[in-house]
């Protein structure tokens, strides 16, 4: 939390991975608890494979809609370069999750820039904290790789300032109301997301 | 987006910029609306189209989507167009006279300037609008000021019987707030009344007319002196004192919560006595306002002491990271380490590759771009649309692009100016379906009329793809995907003079007959056009086929399938070898994103040794790790 009473939490990745699903639901469950959030992107063309970064910011009032480097109380990464791209929007010492999925660009397929060869190093090296997992792997054990994004939330569930549940009703509630055949596999999305995050949490520990 | 719709009076609701408008167009009983799509400003319309009792369309270019609200607002209705802030360029031919004959119908007109350069070919600012055209500028700070500022816009529209330029940016547009929403009030057309002195706009009419502009600027400025939508904010700390507007304003809160502010949310004509007298309140002024100083100068001009672009930049956006060390600095302060004091130098970025868009995975521009970056001796005009990234990586193929349409017009000067050692390149422009029907139609009967040397590839995709896919009328569907009668893009051409002989019509997946094509009409001194014809893969027209995989014993390495450009190919290896010629080339061995790729085959195409397949579909799919 930050001394202004506002929460920030950025959540990262590339454009087409549900990224901003992510944060406007993360959104939802504040607002149901009665914050006011604001939420926006930088997603030049996100459409097209290009960096994404949501930012959401929720408390008793908030202004400004931009998370700036250096504050973020939690950053959450899609993608393990994107992840490592944005990390130093997080406050000195916070906390990292991410996928450590890698989803190469043209550009490094083409020879011009080479991926970097260890992200989660990278961003320790830099004091902060990270749980890193498979999402991917996750949702695709689970059926559909689209179940990524519910994974993911489910790693955050036991890091906001709201309780777990709050989360888990945003999610179903969207499911519920357009595709109620995906409510409980989302639910063991989020249950695999929460038990990920557990087990990084502790291998943390074993790092560290 | 659709659960927009239902929602109930006073719910709260967490919209984007561009959601809270629309709900404000309905309820303010808005009858006509009408857009061209352009980033930021795209969903206004999308949104305002699932509403019932509004007539809603997709137009084909700015400049006819405020005609239609124009036509609706004489005939007493209450009418809205929203464009992105080039697409006002289009429009600002009927602006310009707008505004002496002015509306009986509420019309507001939403811009949206895409400060930062998002997805933009440039950066300006459309506050420039209001005082060329004589117009008031409302500008929001938020979600809910853009809610309550479009319903006000078309009550005081009315009242002065003046059309309403709603000043939006990227960070108002798609940033999602909390708004609460209201009820319909439903708004009868008044009725078109015949008055050719005020709608038909002669000479000797518009001169007559010049005077009332003047006088409704004085009244304007007299309303902009005393509206609630100008706000000041006390503060203890007077060293500085700040007058802003748009998103600007919410990040001189958040940055500088003790200092007295001053809120323009009609912040043209600008309210002069109003911030006159605040400015005598503090030590200093300083102007914070994205992008140009428009109100800086006017202060200025009335004698008015203020700072402003001397110590903050002139292109981008003005959050806390920009205001506070600019701030600091005027005022003798050591420099702030990042938001809060952190107690070490604002965080450095990580080293880490650019990932700039890129085309789509099976996308029909792919054989485009791949078959025009094997050809030699040309210069290729590009076009604003998706296509627009074949200047990228590993294509490299478009030399030119400006604006909307511009591809034809530049494709005959390029030829018409051609210098003497150019005489044997060949000119090709690169334009699609929308872009063509928005501005390119009149590029194409120009080089026609004029006798140019110009292949022409019209990418016909069915869709605007780079705004989301929204429909033209190249799609033969509405904006409510309502049937409607499809441009048929191969008698239009002919109709404008191009010869039968010269327009084929091509599958961009076949890349042999594109080849072929392309190069047999370059070499043809006249006017060709080619189009392409298979649907964007992110419209439903598009089919999925069964995915490809690449047999790793076959690969050897050529690389000729990552020339296509399709972001399912990923290398999975590099090799040095060494030729018999001597020459050292690189080999680079692929591998296919099976769960990405949609079979669209362009890859196997130039594959030689035959090592892309047909996937096995009874296996697991499997995600390609490097």
């Amino acid at each position: 939390m930050s001394d202004s009473n506002v929460t920030n939490i950025l959540v990262v990745g590339i454009g087409g991975q549900g990224v901003m699903t992510a944060t406007e639901i993360l959104a939802e469950a504040a607002i149901a608890l009665g914050h006011d959030a604001k939420k926006t992107e930088v997603a030049g063309m996100a459409q097209r494979g290009g960096v994404v970064s949501s930012h959401l910011r929720f408390g008793p009032k908030v202004l400004s809609p931009q998370i700036m480097a250096g504050t973020a109380d939690l950053l959450v990464g899609f993608e393990s370069a994107e992840t490592l791209r944005w990390c130093h929007y997080l406050k000195p010492g916070g906390l990292v999750l991410m996928n450590t999925a890698r989803l190469v660009p043209p550009v490094v397929d083409l020879g011009l820039y080479d991926y970097p060869d260890d992200p989660i190093a990278e961003i320790r090296a830099r004091g902060y904290r990270v749980h890193a997992f498979d999402a991917m792997a996750i949702a695709l054990d689970l059926g559909d790789i689209r179940l990524g994004n519910t994974v993911m939330l489910g790693a955050m569930a036991g890091h906001l300032p709201f309780p777990p549940e709050v989360l888990l009703d945003a999610i179903l509630k969207r499911f519920s109301a357009r595709k109620p055949h995906m409510v409980e596999v989302n639910r063991t999305a989020f249950e695999a997301g929460r038990a990920a995050d557990a087990a990084a949490t502790h291998s943390e520990e074993v790092v560290a | 987006m659709a659960a927009v719709m239902p929602a109930p009076s006073n719910a709260r609701l967490l919209l984007s910029g561009n959601e809270a408008v629309a709900r404000a167009v309905w309820e303010a009983g808005c009858r006509v609306a009408a857009a061209y799509p352009g980033t930021p400003s795209t969903e206004m319309l999308e949104v305002i189209s699932t509403y019932p009792d509004i007539y809603a369309e997709w137009s084909v270019n700015e400049k006819v989507s405020l005609e239609v609200a124009i036509g609706a607002a004489f005939a007493g209705s209450r009418s809205f167009c929203a464009m992105k802030h080039v697409g006002m360029n289009v429009a600002s031919d009927a602006l310009m006279t707008l505004t002496l004959t002015g509306v009986v119908g509420g019309l507001v007109i939403a811009i949206a300037d895409d400060v930062g350069l998002s997805s933009s070919q440039n950066e300006q600012d459309s506050r420039y609008w209001g005082r060329f055209a004589h117009l008031p500028v409302f500008e929001p700070a938020d979600s809910q000021e853009a809610y309550e500022m479009t319903k006000l816009a078309f009550d005081f529209s009315e009242k002065f019987q003046v059309p309403v330029i709603l000043r939006m940016t990227t960070r108002i547009n798609h940033v999602k707030g909390l708004v609460t929403v209201g009820e319909r009030v439903p708004h009868a057309a008044t009725g078109f009344k015949k008055e050719p002195a005020r709608w038909v706009m002669t000479p000797a009419g518009a001169g007559k007319r010049i005077p009332l502009m003047f006088e409704r600027d004085k009244a304007l400025r007299a309303d902009a002196e005393s509206s609630p939508l100008n706000l000041i904010e006390n503060g203890k700390d007077k060293r500085v004192g700040f007058v802003s507007s748009g998103p600007a304003w919410m990040h001189v809160r958040e940055s500088f919560p003790d200092a007295p502010a001053l809120k323009l949310g009609f912040s043209c004509p600008v309210p002069l006595e109003k911030i006159r007298a605040f400015a005598a309140t503090v030590d200093q002024l300083v102007v914070v306002e994205e992008v140009e100083p428009l109100i800086e100068t006017e202060l200025k001009a009335a004698g008015i002491e203020c700072r402003g672009k001397d110590i903050l930049p002139r292109q981008g956006e003005l959050a806390p990271n920009v205001l506070k060390p600019a701030i600091a600095k005027l005022l003798g302060e050591p420099e702030p380490q990042g938001l809060k004091p952190l107690g070490r130098a604002t965080p450095v970025p990580a080293s880490v590759f650019p990932r700039p868009p890129t085309m789509c995975v099976a996308c029909p521009h792919l054989g485009v771009y791949y078959t025009l970056s094997q050809l030699k001796n040309i210069t290729i005009s590009g076009d604003i649309g998706c296509y627009t990234l074949g200047a990228g990586h590993p294509w490299n193929a478009l030399d030119t692009t400006i604006s909307m349409g511009a591809s034809m017009g530049i494709a005959l000067g390029l030829d018409k100016g051609r210098a003497d050692a150019d005489k044997d390149k060949r000119i090709l422009a690169v334009i699609g379906d929308s872009t063509f029907l928005h501005m390119g139609m009149q590029g194409l009967l120009d080089i026609v009329y004029n006798g140019g040397n110009v292949t022409v590839l019209l990418l016909d995709n069915r869709a605007v793809g780079m705004t989301g896919g929204q429909a033209n009328p190249g799609s033969g569907k509405g904006i409510h995907g309502q049937e409607t009668p499809r441009v048929d893009f191969a008698k239009l051409v002919e109709s404008l003079g191009v010869k039968k002989e010269r327009i084929h019509v091509v599958d961009p997946y076949q890349l042999p007959v594109l080849f072929k094509t392309i190069r047999e009409e370059i070499k043809v001194p006249e006017v060709s056009v080619i189009i392409t014809d298979q649907p964007c893969v992110l419209i439903d027209d598009y089919k999925k086929q069964q995915p490809f995989e690449v047999i790793d014993d076959k690969c050897t390495g050529c690389g000729n399938c990552v020339d296509v450009g399709c972001p399912a190919i990923h290398v999975m290896r590099r090799e040095k070898v060494v030729k018999p010629s001597g020459k050292e080339v690189e080999l680079q061995f692929v591998n296919i994103e099976t769960t990405a790729c949609t079979g669209c085959g362009l890859c196997v195409q130039p594959c030689a040794p035959e090592a892309i397949v047909h996937a096995d579909l009874t296996r697991p799919m499997r995600l390609v790790r490097h």
